[in-house]
């Protein structure tokens, strides 16, 4: 008898316009993400919050997660807006990059498009929320609060 | 446990689109330091070769280069910390000497980045961050070296002229550097000339000017005990200390934007073991990528408080006749960034610094040199402090 070809999990290869990982222990993020959550996990054992999320505890050694969803508005710590883009990214073209604060964890991702230039100011408060790509892939972006 | 030296220093010149296979460009480097040190091969114990993966199609270069070099059947292999590759060749070499297991290493650093577009060269910088959560967002080296710009400027009220005399004392020594890929002027003026393609933006707040020249390039450091310096070298520079740190990759999990924590904590380590104060360097090599980090440098090292690097470069303290001379080769800046050579050719330069040999670049009789390597976005840290 012919064994079962296990089908991979890939459903990480979604995660932005061009992914580079296709599967992870944290593919869960990724139907998280297609509901509109952006998560975190946190560690069951010991209680410490990881974004990105990770399957593994690296300070009690755990492997028991928990997920978490980032609410709220964090502040704006730096960003930079790109005008010319690595491989795969040139259609996305001028784009911003950056990170937000949220006081147990930072996020690092993209400036909402829509956001004019001049009103982006370190120590801004933003949101975050889900984003499809026009290719049909998915990210989040940060938006004004 | 007796000192630990270097007798030889060699670098190709730095150039786009060297006009041979890496393993030539590499012998270039090997063989200036040769001849410097005036050895042959079979003096040679071991190889640490080094460079950042990817830009060639070369697997597992390290026996493909020590046959080339001559370097069999003496152990050879590969270190990679991305642009601070040869730095670290250079605390592995040095842990072998120390231990005794050798008694004179080679540090060869390579990279041929002309193999391959400037376009899928980002890619692969970019990929040097982390791929699984970071690079999907389509990111870059200029655009990381942006963000910590944009903390800076918050934090401490630098401006992007700031940077631009940093570009401009880089290009007055790039002038003078024959080992230069970028040998033209750069003048205050060319950053608000929307002509001039210093000015052309890349990630905001950096501009053109304010990034180094991608280049073909190789290094090498000759590394050897107590005993073989003396008995090789008229003028040997003995290791006095060394400082190595990692940090976080992902941007999400860095404590701050205005500086680098492993340039802070190599450096505290280095100083620690060489016994002296940031007060005690002559003339130091930092790792100005961009011109932010050479900012960032000058605090992270001491030689300025935090925010107040821009008042060295106002005050053209970094400059020749400076009280703290820095990159006055040109810098990665000027003098060109072959990311894996890069660490051994900043070593070259202090090591002809210390001997009194750096001709039109020459710093008046310094004792004690620094320099300072970052790999990736302040993701790794080396700080190697050399002396007379």
């Amino acid at each position: 008898m012919a064994k079962e070809k296990k089908e991979l999990d890939v459903r990480f290869g979604k995660f932005g316009t061009v992914s580079f990982t296709s599967t992870t222990k944290v593919n869960d993020f990724i139907d998280r993400l297609e509901k509109g959550k952006i998560s975190g996990t946190k560690c069951k054992t010991c209680g410490k919050v990881y974004f990105p999320p990770r399957a593994d505890c690296c300070k009690c050694m755990g492997k028991e997660m928990d997920w978490f969803d980032v609410t709220g508005k964090g502040k704006l710590l730096t960003f930079s807006k790109l005008e010319y883009a690595p491989v795969g990214f040139e259609n996305d073209v001028p784009y911003s990059i950056a990170v937000l604060d949220f006081g147990d964890y930072k996020v690092f991702g993209r400036l909402s498009s829509d956001i004019p230039d001049s009103e982006v100011k370190v120590g801004m408060e933003m949101t975050v929320v889900a984003n499809e790509l026009p290719n049909g892939q998915l990210n989040y972006v940060f938006q004004k609060a | 446990m007796g000192k630990v030296g270097i007798i030889g220093v060699g670098q190709s010149a730095f150039v786009r689109g060297y006009p041979g296979s890496i393993r030539e460009l590499v012998f270039e480097g090997f063989r200036e330091a040769m001849q410097d040190a005036g050895i042959t091969t079979k003096d040679i114990n071991a190889s640490v070769i080094c460079s950042a993966p990817e830009y060639d199609k070369q697997r597992s270069p390290a026996g493909v280069f020590a046959e080339y070099l001559g370097l069999t059947p003496q152990p050879t292999f590969y270190v990679e910390t991305l642009c601070s590759s040869s730095s670290m060749g250079v605390r592995l070499a040095y842990s072998l000497v120390a231990s005794g297991l050798h008694d004179m290493v080679a540090v060869v650093g390579f990279q041929k980045m002309s193999e391959i577009s400037s376009a899928e060269s980002q890619e692969r910088m970019g990929r040097g961050a982390d791929i699984q959560w970071e690079s999907p967002f389509g990111t870059m080296m200029p655009a990381y070296y942006a963000m910590h710009a944009r903390g800076h400027f918050a934090k401490y009220g630098t401006t992007p002229d700031d940077l631009a005399l940093i570009r401009v004392k880089a290009a007055t020594y790039g002038q003078v550097n024959e080992k230069a890929v970028y040998r033209k002027p750069v003048t205050f003026d060319m950053f608000s000339d929307p002509e001039n393609s210093m000015s052309g933006p890349v990630a905001s707040p950096l501009r053109v000017g304010d990034c180094c020249a991608n280049a073909d390039g190789s290094s090498c450091v000759i590394i050897a005990n107590e005993e073989k310096c003396k008995a090789f070298s008229k003028k040997p520079v003995w290791i006095l200390g060394l400082g190595a740190a990692s940090t976080s990759v992902n941007m999400a999990g860095r404590e701050i934007f205005s500086g680098l924590t492993v340039g802070m904590q190599a450096g505290e380590q280095a100083y620690k073991m060489a016994g002296i104060t940031p007060k005690d360097i002559d003339v130091a090599e930092v790792h100005d990528c961009f011109t932010i980090a050479e900012m960032m440098a000058y605090e992270n090292l001491g030689f300025a408080k935090p925010g107040e690097g821009k008042d060295l470069i106002r005050s053209k303290e970094t400059y020749k006749e400076g009280s703290i001379p820095v990159n006055v080769d040109g810098g990665l800046l000027s003098k060109g960034h072959p990311i894996g050579a890069t660490g051994g050719s900043q070593i070259r330069t202090i090591v002809l610094q210390l001997r009194g040999e750096a001709g039109p670049m020459q710093v008046k009789d310094p004792e004690i040199g620094l320099v300072h390597n970052i790999g990736g976005v302040g993701l790794y840290g080396n700080v190697t402090i050399l002396g007379r």
